[in-house]
């Protein structure tokens, strides 16, 4: 712990850098930090964004300093021990890995030399964590793609992606909550709403969460019944 | 009909507040307007609280139709607004009359103008904040820009007499060559000595390219030691990421959460407002200051809207 970072990101905000590589351990800090700025309500704090290595703060510069926020948050990690925090929630989501809902399945297929069913067996084995949103809102930065998987990007990316789809972007796999252009190559597509508009609660995980895929048919996915399963993960 | 009917939008006109905050960790950009300055100058002309809702205008005005008798304020970028074809004065507390017609040209300086009414607009909160989001057509007047046609519904007509004639300095004389104040950091250390000395020495150009998302710099290219990739991380309005080109991009309202270039300072808040107003060819350059005086200009700023509110309400009393 003794490689904390407090960098700055200019007078209202704060980066808190707690290691340099992606792990799981970092990742939970992390969210206990977060969770413990929230519960405090600790005076001139905004909110906070978890990434993958650090934790920015946002703060108010009329009521709390920089200084002043960094001791708070030094006390805070001495308070740490790993094993109170829990271990978020698991959400099963159900995907479609069939014909025009994956458009770059046999793209994949051709650069890692699996069969369709390797890719989906693969796909849908892991827990994948969700080390941090981003990029568009509930976008999921996952952690647990297997390597057999790893594809590079879409060399032109495309310009329109339909929400709900999920793709390979060379070590990362994830799904696009809304409508936007991007570079993924995409192999399936989900019929869940992650990101519903206009609810204090717009996006369906957070940070900490996990996410496992299972496979549906395209059958199940036009009929769109499928729910979204969603289990508390014991630490 | 308490409310303003659209009859021309301008190029880009938008409904803005003092942001959307508390979604950030989900993903969702603050929003909110660019200058935030002059928002709170426009909503105090008018007697509103400082963060009430406004119209952000780009570039090209608008031209309105009242429908109903209000108060109005425009600070910012002068677009010339005339009332029924006579100039009316910016900066400053405006009665309009229903059917009264204002109309807007080019900036003349600067880039965006704000338009504040007399007990703010009757635009539902989205998750806290009226700001349009423009990429989750979220907020604002139907998550959208303004268009042709579009009624936009007041709170209350409030006349004159209850809001006082109010009158500010103008500040809209925006010039083309400036200074932009920054605090370095967060990943200063991952650039040369020569990059950081080049980033305070050299003269950048404004693109064409910015936007709400981001206004992007043109001039020499700032030297890395080892490339700008990082690990995505957090970022806030006025970071300043240096591109894998070697390029500044200043980040601003609709930006994303995170990224994952390298950024070598982030503008201070009370400078946010130059480049909310940065016009496409402007020169500027980038001065390191101390956190302590980022934040006693701010704190300069915020004394003077207190003290502007204090003045305007005494004056109310004493009618």
């Amino acid at each position: 712990m003794c490689d904390i970072r407090f960098l700055s990101c200019g007078d209202s905000a704060v980066t808190v850098e707690l290691s340099r590589d992606i792990n799981e351990d970092t990742n939970k800090l992390i969210r206990y930090i977060s969770s413990s700025l929230d519960e405090k309500h600790l005076k001139g704090v905004i909110e906070s964004v978890p990434t993958f290595c650090s934790l920015t703060v946002y703060f108010d510069p009329f009521k709390t300093s920089k200084a002043r926020l960094e001791r708070a948050i030094r006390r805070i990690i001495e308070d740490y021990k790993p094993s109170t925090i829990n271990g978020g929630r698991l959400f099963h989501i159900p995907v479609c890995y069939d014909g025009e809902l994956s458009p770059d399945m046999e793209s994949v297929c051709a650069h890692t030399g699996l069969t369709r069913d390797e890719v989906i067996a693969l796909h849908t084995s892991p827990e994948y964590l969700i080390y941090m949103l981003g990029f568009l809102p509930g976008f999921a930065y996952l952690g647990g793609l297997d390597k057999r998987l790893e594809t590079p990007r879409l060399d032109t990316p495309r310009t329109l992606i339909p929400e709900g789809s999920v793709g390979i972007g060379g070590k990362q796999t994830g799904i696009y909550p809304l409508a936007s252009p991007g570079g993924w190559r995409l192999i399936g597509r989900t019929p869940i709403r992650v990101y519903t508009p206009h609810s204090d609660d717009p996006i369906l995980y957070k940070a900490g969460d996990r996410i496992k895929f299972y496979p549906i048919t395209y059958d199940e996915f036009v009929r769109g019944e499928c729910k979204v399963r969603v289990e508390e993960v014991t630490p | 009909m308490t409310g303003i009917t659209v009859i021309n939008a301008g190029s880009l006109s938008t409904v803005q507040d003092g942001g959307r905050y508390g979604y950030m960790s989900l993903g969702f950009s603050p929003s909110g307007a660019m200058d935030t300055y002059s928002m709170k100058l426009a909503n105090l002309l008018v007697s509103n609280s400082l963060n009430e809702a406004v119209i952000e205008m780009t570039l090209l005005g608008m031209t309105l139709r009242f429908e109903c008798n209000t108060v109005i304020a425009l600070t910012g970028a002068d677009m010339s607004p005339e009332i029924n074809g006579k100039p009316i004065e910016t900066y400053t507390s405006v009665e309009v009359n229903a059917g009264d017609l204002l109309t807007m040209k080019l900036a003349k300086s600067g880039l965006r103008s704000y338009l504040a009414v007399a007990g703010g607009f009757d635009i539902p909160e989205v998750m806290g904040s009226a700001s349009t989001n423009l990429k989750c057509s979220l907020g604002g007047f139907e998550g959208r820009k303004l268009r042709a046609g579009d009624f936009i519904p007041l709170r209350h007509s409030i006349p004159l007499s209850l809001v006082g004639e109010r009158r500010v300095d103008s500040e809209n004389d925006y010039p083309s060559e400036y200074e932009v104040r920054v605090l370095l950091g967060p990943q200063a250390s991952l650039f040369t000595e020569k990059g950081i000395e080049d980033f305070f020495s050299k003269e950048y150009t404004v693109s064409d390219k910015s936007d709400r998302m981001g206004v992007r710099l043109e001039g020499d290219p700032v030297e890395s030691l080892d490339g700008v990739d990082i690990i995505s991380d957090g970022m806030a309005t006025g970071s300043v990421q240096i591109t894998s080109a070697g390029t500044p991009i200043i980040m601003m309202s609709d930006r994303q959460t995170t990224g994952g270039y390298a950024k070598i300072a982030t503008v201070i808040t009370a400078d946010l407002k130059l480049i909310a107003q940065a016009r496409a060819g402007d020169k500027l350059r980038f001065v390191a200051v101390s956190e302590k005086k980022a934040v006693s200009l701010l704190k300069r700023e915020n004394r003077k809207f207190k003290l502007l509110q204090y003045r305007f309400l005494c004056a109310a009393w004493r009618y």
